[in-house]
Parts: C-alpha cells; structure tokens; sequence
C-alpha cells in the first residue's frame, strides 16, 4: 500500500511541476504578446494622430475653396446662399414617369437566304414585293 | 526570592561555641553573594551577544539572497502594468465647436551635434549648409572645433530634410523625438489660436508651451496630462470663421482698408462664434513682434480685441437706451437736436454741418445719428449715471476674454468726467473701447438686456448673465437699430431675409500727440440679426477705409463697414442655419401640392 502511495505521490508532484513549468513560459509569451501589443497600440496611435492632423490639413477651408473653383466644371459648387432656403411647399413633387405607349411582345422572325450555291445572294424575282413598297 | 541572611544565627551561636569570629561568616557570605550576582551578568550579556549576532546573520543573509537573486535573473522592466486610461503626455488638440480641429501636435525630430564625436567636421558644415541656406560653414565649423561637446542645430526638421541630414552619415550629428505643434488651417484664426514655441528642451523630449492666444491663455489646461486626451473645443466654427475671413479681406480691398476685424457674436450664450482680425499671419511660423514703429501694424496685432479706437456712433443706441430705460424719454418724445450746440467754449455740429433740428424723435435722432441730440440726452441722464451704465456694459474694463492678449487692451477711458466728456462720449468720442466691446455690448441689447460673459471656449451651461436694461428698453433699441437700416445711415446694411439692425460709426484716429487725424478713420458697423429675434451680433471694423467709386473718396462706414457686413450676414446667416424670412407668394392651383 504504502509504495504505491510514494509513486503515485512523486508523479502528482512531478505533474505538478510540469504543469508549473508550462504555466511559467505561457505567462512569460503573455506578457510579450502584451508588451508587444501595447507597442502596436502606441504606434497605431500616433499614426492616428497623425492622419488626423493630415485630415484636417487636407480638409482646410482655403484648400478646400481653390479645389471647388477648379473643379466648377464638374462640381457646380457655389456657396451657401440664403436664396437656397425655401418651404417645403415650394419643392416640386417628383414628375410620374413618363405615360409611354407599351411595347409589344417582341416577336422572332426566321427567314433563309436563298443562295445561288456558290455564296452569292440573288436577287428578288422581279415584280415581288419588297419592304420599301408600299405592300 | 529567598533572601540568605549574611549571619545566619546558627552558624555564629556555633562559630561563637567554637571561639571562632563570626564576621568572617558575614564576609565569606558576602562574597559568595557577589559572585552569583556576576555569574548572572555574565549569562545574560552572553544571551545579548547572541541575539545580536543573529540579527545581523540573517539581515546579512537576506541582503545575500537578495543580491543573488538580482545578479542571477534576468534584467527587465515589469510588464504586467494595466494600460486602461491614456494618460499622454501630449498637449492637448483645439478644435472647433464641430469638432474639426484647429490644432493638433505633430511628431518630428530635432537636430543636435556632438561636436567631439564627429569625423569630419568641415565635411558636415558645408553639407549642412547645402541643406540650410541660413546656416554659416565658418560660424559651424569654428564651433564645431572649439572644443565644445554638445550644441543644438535645428528645433524640427521634416522628414525629407532628416533623411537628407542622414544621408551626410556623419556619428556626430545626432536626432531627438519633438512634439511640434501644427496649425493645420494655417492663417485661419491665427489670433485666437496664438501660437506655440518649445519651452524646456531636452535631447528627448520638449515642452510644447504656448506663445499667445488661447494656447497661453489656457495652457495649463492645455499641458493637464489627465485631459490632454480630450481636446479643447473652441466656440469658433471653422466654416463661418473661413467666410468672414473671406469676405472681410476682400471687403478691405476694395474699401482700400489697411485693416479689417470682424466678430460675431452669439447673443443667447455669449460665445464667440467667428473672431477675425486682418491682416493676419500664420500660427506654425509665428512672425517676431515690431520691435520699433506702431505695434498696431504688425500682423501680429488683434485689431478686434486690442484695436482700442473711439467707438463713434455706435455708442449713441447706450445713450439712447440709458435714457429710455431710466423713463426720461419713449422712442417718439421729441428732443432738442438744433445744430451746431454750443456748450462752454465747445461747438458740437453734425455729419458735414447739416441740421436735423429743431426737434428729432430719440428714435429719430439715432436714425439719423444726430450728435446734437445725443448730447441733449446725455445732459439730461448725467454724467455719474452715464458712467455707472457704462460700467455695467463692461464698457470700462478689458473683456473677460481667454485670450492672453485681453488683459492688456483695456479701454482708454478720460480720468476727470466733465460735462463735455458725458456729451462726447455720448456719441462714442473721447473714450476708446475694443470691437469686441462693443460687440458684448450690443449683444446685452439683443439678448434682452441681459450681459453675459463672452467666451471663446463651448459653453454647456449659459450663465446667468446681468441684466443692464429692461426687456421693454432693449426691444425699443433693437427696434430704433432695425429702423437704422430701413431708412437710415446703414441702408446699405439690408439683407433681404434676414433683418439686419445696426448703427453706423465713423471716427477720426486719434493722433499721436493729442488731436484727430482728419485723413484717417475707423469705420464700424454694430449689427444684430434678426432683429424680430436676435440672435447674433456682427461688428465689423474697417481701418482707414474709403469707398473710392464716386467723384471723392467716401470715409463714412455707411459706405464701407455697412456693405462688407452685409455681404458677411448674407454669407454666414446661412451656414448658421438662419432661415431668411422670406414672405413666399401664397399658393395657388399651380404651386399647390396635391392633397
């Protein structure tokens, strides 16, 4: 009885110690991965900053006013003018679509060519109606 | 404890028995009783000794164990510290009241030498002189030999100019991370913003501090490192400050203005929504002050809070107010405006000489401007309450303002109050005030006579603000200001839509030595819109402006302010979201939506 209290002993200790040994490198690989995250994070940060201020650089007024008159063309961009308030009453109802007469169903036509055997096509017999006829 | 008595009277009836001597006894007991006292001692110092020896073995073995352990681990900082609030040591960004930003920091590097470890010195003074035009090769080649181990060459470089310097490969020049504050907007509202240098320098790091403006004004709020992640926001919005802007600079060239400023006002909140001062400079590279000549023509110079001129006509609706609001006068009571007045050896006329007289309505008299009847009115108010109502206008004090720039401006105010100062500065000669004044001023008019404290930071909270005035006097005055602009000096001043009120001032500058400068004027135009419901104020001031299209030069700001402020009512009222009150057609069978 009492051996196999000792062996069953040592190898729950030397579990133990294998479970501790693996717990020791998974905090350690932790707190890289933290270390390196809080890297990451401060980088990321200060690239924000920085877009951000290149934002707001992009974006500054006179920047922005040169590139409407230069692209007037296309934009058609004016500045806000009072005249562009009205009541809603004045804003025209969107038109119905157009009142187009329908369109059938479109209908096949097949129709063979008569060829003289050597590729070339004849001509109508004289005297058969043809489309610019009145038929 | 038993206590052995020293002659025991056994022993000396038996030592007597014997014939022997008993104080022998006594002594020998003596002795005896000597020796175990030593013998204690003796043990308990032993025990002492001990004690202490042991101390010292484990405090000698825990500082053993202790420099065992530091000299066998592993060297490394403590990782596991909690990252959950950011706490930067940046300067915190100014943005504007939407939130775009209006400055914000920058990171780059500086440049510094180290002299001792350089290679070749003349190689890297002509180099850097091909990079740096205003550097000097002799100045730096002679300073990089003279012994000196250490000397700073440039506070920020951009990053073509660092690959550049990189690229000379030389080990004495050497780069240090800076914070660089940016200006992303450049000129826009450079006066506000103010600028920033750096401070305490290191290789490492600087300290951004800032230079004037706001950024002085609230740089201890700015430097918090526990708000530096929440920005400033300002009550400045970006758009309108960019129109004004726009507006003025092309309203001072085409009056021939030498100076334009421009505020605007939120009369409900007293935030200060668009402060312009022209002409202006740019906040990233900060022009040095005017060491010599007028510090007034620097670009530098905040012509809307430090431009202190007489206010001109524009002061005459306080005038005008004050005696409405005392109960000496309703807006139709006729009073005495016969031009000229003469009051001791003093002549006061009107605009070129005219005469409104004999009597004009108050109202009329601020249609018209009449200085005469201005006069009259002040004499009737007197000169102490004159002065009580102006001091409640915050009309004596500098403004309230963050700015660092307000403390200095205060108003030029006379030191004796004469009955000839209460009559001129009735009509707003004689004492010189700020736009910005004048434009809280007006804006305790249209806020129902209610002063608040104008700011250029967001408010949440509206203070209470004092009241000045009745509701019932301030109605009248933005009544009277309305009528100025229907049918009076400031006709130019109609903003079909938006109801423009306002008063007109021109004066002369005031000279140098003493007396007025004929040639050279302020104009100002104080302007509230709506007037049915006030909600902003606009002042806007042209320096030395004149309207040259007609046969001679027109100098009255009827002709110059008035025009420039309407085209910036007309611009901004809209971006404010002011509907212009247009009275539309009314509907009929065309126009009528279907039901």
């Amino acid at each position: 009885m009492r051996p196999i209290l000792f062996i069953l002993s040592a190898m729950v200790l030397m579990s133990l110690a294998f479970w501790a040994y693996r717990e020791n490198y998974a905090t350690q690989r932790a707190l890289k991965d933290v270390s390196n995250l809080n890297r990451e994070i401060a980088d990321l940060r200060l690239s924000l900053s920085q877009q951000r201020a290149e934002w707001a650089y992009l974006n500054r007024p006179s920047r922005l006013r040169d590139l409407v008159a230069l692209n007037f063309d296309s934009l058609g961009l004016l500045p806000m003018d009072p005249g562009q308030f009205s009541p809603v009453d004045q804003v025209a109802f969107p038109q119905p679509p157009a009142a187009l007469p329908e369109l059938g169903t479109p209908i096949d036509t097949i129709g063979d060519i008569e060829t003289d055997g050597e590729g070339h096509v004849e001509n109508p017999p004289a005297g058969a109606p043809t489309s610019e006829e009145p038929l | 404890m038993i206590r052995t008595p020293l002659r025991p009277l056994a022993r000396v009836l038996s030592a007597r028995e014997k014939g022997e001597n008993p104080d022998h006894i006594e002594r020998e007991n003596i002795r005896l009783r000597a020796e175990e006292t030593r013998a204690n001692a003796l043990n308990r110092a032993e025990g002492r000794l001990l004690l202490l020896g042991a101390a010292f073995f484990l405090a000698f073995c825990v500082v053993g164990v202790r420099m065992g352990t530091l000299a066998a681990s592993v060297p490394e900082e403590p990782r596991s510290a909690s990252t959950g609030t950011e706490i930067s040591g940046g300067r915190a960004d100014i943005t504007d009241r939407n939130g775009r930003i209006l400055a914000t920091n920058f990171s780059t590097f500086s440049l510094y030498a180290q002299p001792k470890q350089m290679v070749d010195p003349e190689h890297v003074a002509t180099s850097l002189v091909k990079l740096f035009p205003d550097m000097n090769a002799e100045d730096l080649q002679r300073r990089f030999t003279d012994g000196r181990s250490f000397m700073w060459l440039r506070k920020k470089l951009s990053p073509e100019q660092m690959q550049a310097v990189h690229d000379i490969g030389d080990p004495g020049l050497l780069f240090g991370p800076r914070d660089m504050r940016l200006y992303p907007n450049g000129h826009l509202a450079s006066h506000v913003l103010g600028g920033a240098s750096f401070g305490a320098e290191g290789v490492h790091s600087a300290e951004v501090i800032g230079t004037a403006g706001v950024e002085r004004a609230m740089d201890a709020r700015l430097r918090d490192p526990a708000q530096a992640a929440t920005p400033l926001a300002l009550s400045i919005d970006l758009t309108v400050q960019s129109t004004m802007a726009e507006v003025l600079e092309a309203g001072m060239v085409m009056m021939n203005a030498k100076g334009a400023a421009g505020i605007l006002l939120d009369v409900h909140t007293g935030e200060v929504i668009s402060m312009v001062s022209l002409p202006d400079f740019d906040p990233n590279n900060r022009p040095q002050a005017l060491l010599k000549g007028d510090p007034g023509d620097s670009p530098l110079f905040n012509r809307s809070l430090q431009g202190v001129y007489e206010l001109g006509s524009t002061a005459k609706i306080f005038t005008s107010a004050q005696a409405l609001d005392i109960g000496l006068v309703n807006p139709d009571t006729m009073v005495d405006a016969n031009a000229p007045m003469r009051w001791g050896k003093h002549k006061i006329g009107e605009f070129e000489g005219k005469n409104y007289g004999p009597l004009l309505s108050v109202t009329d008299v601020i249609v018209k401007s009449s200085n005469v009847g201005t006069a009259h009115l002040a004499l009737k108010i007197g000169g102490e309450r004159q002065q009580v109502f102006f001091k409640s206008l915050g009309l004596f004090d500098p403004v309230p303002i963050e700015l660092t720039e307000a403390p200095g401006a205060g108003p030029l105010i006379p030191k004796r109050w004469a009955d000839i100062v209460t009559i001129t500065t009735s009509y707003g000669h004689g004492m010189s005030v700020s736009p910005m004044h004048l434009a809280v001023a007006y804006a305790a008019i249209a806020n129902d006579g209610i002063l608040l404290p104008p700011t250029l930071l967001k408010r949440d909270r509206i203070p209470e603000g004092t009241r000045v005035m009745s509701v019932q006097t301030a109605e009248a005055s933005v009544k009277m200001l309305r009528e100025v602009v229907t049918h009076g000096t400031a006709s130019l001043g109609e903003v079909p839509g938006y109801e423009v009120g306002g008063k007109t001032g021109t004066a002369d500058k005031v000279k140098k030595g003493g007396g007025y400068d004929k040639g050279k004027n302020i104009n100002t135009f104080a302007s509230m819109f709506p007037a049915s419901n006030p909600q902003y104020v606009l002042v806007v001031t042209l320096d030395e402006a004149s309207e040259n299209s007609g046969a001679k030069p027109r100098r009255t700001a009827g002709w110059t302010a008035v025009p420039v402020a309407a085209e910036v009512i007309r611009r901004t009222a809209p971006l404010l979201g002011l509907r212009p009150q247009i009275a539309y057609p009314p509907l009929n069978a065309v126009s009528a939506p279907k039901p």
